[in-house]
């Protein structure tokens, strides 16, 4: 799923701040799965939007809902009406929630989230990066295990020297965590396809990531017109 | 839930989340025991803490309470095994939201007592009436989009300026 974190409050006041009237819209998908813009943040956000403002003597007319996927028009559409009656919409959905709506209407869609990763529930309250989604799946000759997206440097052939004594990698930025190709080297093992690790992968053509500019997929089958 | 409009307004209005097997009946002894606490704490009776919701903590305040406490069991004694323990975190998570809200994390608290304790639930009512009464009225409106009587007038819409190109300072308003 997509994994995201709620905006710090003091942005998202600064933002709702030339506005009276905001949609606070949620998204009942991936961001309501990691507890960052479902219904039940878009009740607290609100609140706590509403909170600030009669503090500051300046009410908000705030509407809260949520859709199913704001990624979708399909479910956007019911909400139309109630959108252009907003002055701004505050999008409690990832990236491309804010993204499609701002392509749908012309009124100004504010981000409440800062969009992470994909991640995995490692458990309640814990998220973790597991796929990158670089475009060219390696996973059934790692085990299952993604290098592209557990290791810092992205190796394809690890470890690198930094990993300790202990199978960790050096690079902690939010705790320590497993070196990628130490949990590769032991889970091929039990897997009984160690001999895996003994392919060589070649330099990596990352067209099929990011680096190739924003991607487009197209199911010619499943075009309705044409 | 408790109607807060019509609890007398010269006292702060005083929201008490308190737990089924704990606070509640230590409020119930301390009645019993002919104790005096403050009356206009406001108790709103919970199956354990651990049901507590943040977005409760929130509503209390804007519902016009002053100030909001929740009360559970002894640590290590909640007959849910941990919800008290989980209720401390989102006291001390929406403190924390409080205090950038602008309105402060003192209008909060969490409080452990059994409820054999009687004495002790008195005493942290005074306490915490005290405590806002120092603070003062939050002067948060009840209705979600008060009249023209209770609220201020509206400076006018800002038109053509974007998200986040000012930053209005409260005495500016």
């Amino acid at each position: 799923m997509i994994v995201a974190d709620q905006k710090p409050i003091e942005e998202i006041l600064q933002m709702v701040e030339p506005y009276r009237r905001v949609l606070f819209l949620g998204c009942q998908s991936c961001v309501a799965v990691c507890m960052a813009g479902g219904e039940k943040e878009v009740g607290l956000l609100a609140a706590a939007v509403r909170l600030a403002r009669k503090q500051q003597g300046r009410p908000i007319e705030i509407t809260e809902g949520a859709v199913k996927r704001q990624c979708d028009d399909e479910f956007n559409e019911p909400w139309r009406k109630t959108i252009e009656q907003q002055e701004a919409v505050l999008s409690l959905a990832c990236g491309v929630g804010v993204n499609k709506l701002s392509e749908r209407f012309d009124l100004p869609i504010l981000p409440a989230l800062n969009t992470k990763f994909f991640g995995e529930v490692e458990r309640q309250g814990i998220w973790t990066e597991v796929c990158a989604g670089c475009g060219n799946c390696i996973l059934h000759l790692t085990g299952g295990i993604c290098p592209i997206a557990r290791c810092a440097k992205n190796l394809l052939n690890g470890p690198c020297g930094g990993v300790r004594a202990d199978g960790t990698c050096e690079v902690s930025q939010n705790g320590p965590h497993p070196c990628a190709w130490v949990m590769i080297y032991e889970r091929l093992g039990r897997l009984n396809q160690r001999k895996n690790i003994e392919n060589l992968f070649a330099a990596k053509d990352w067209s099929s990531g990011r680096h190739g500019g924003p991607r487009r997929r197209i199911r010619e089958d499943m075009l309705l017109e044409g | 839930m408790t109607d807060v409009k019509k609890m007398d307004n010269s006292e702060p209005k005083i929201i008490a989340f308190c737990c089924h097997y704990c606070a509640f009946a230590a409020a119930d002894l301390a009645g019993t025991l002919r104790l005096k606490y403050p009356p206009n704490v406001h108790i709103i009776r919970l199956p354990c803490t651990g049901k507590l919701d943040a977005l409760y903590l929130l509503k209390a305040f804007e519902a016009g309470a002053d100030g909001v406490f929740v009360a559970g069991c002894l640590e290590g004694s909640c007959h849910f095994i941990s919800g008290n323990l989980r209720a401390k975190k989102r006291v001390r998570s929406i403190q924390g939201l409080l205090e950038k809200l602008g309105i402060g994390k003192e209008r909060l608290e969490f409080f452990n007592l059994s409820s054999a304790q009687g004495d002790r639930f008195a005493q942290i009512a005074r306490e915490m009436t005290e405590r806002i009464k120092k603070l003062g009225s939050l002067g948060v409106n009840l209705s979600p989009n008060p009249s023209p009587k209770e609220g201020r007038e509206l400076p006018p819409f800002p038109s053509g300026k974007g998200p986040g190109v000012r930053s209005v300072e409260k005495e500016q308003l």
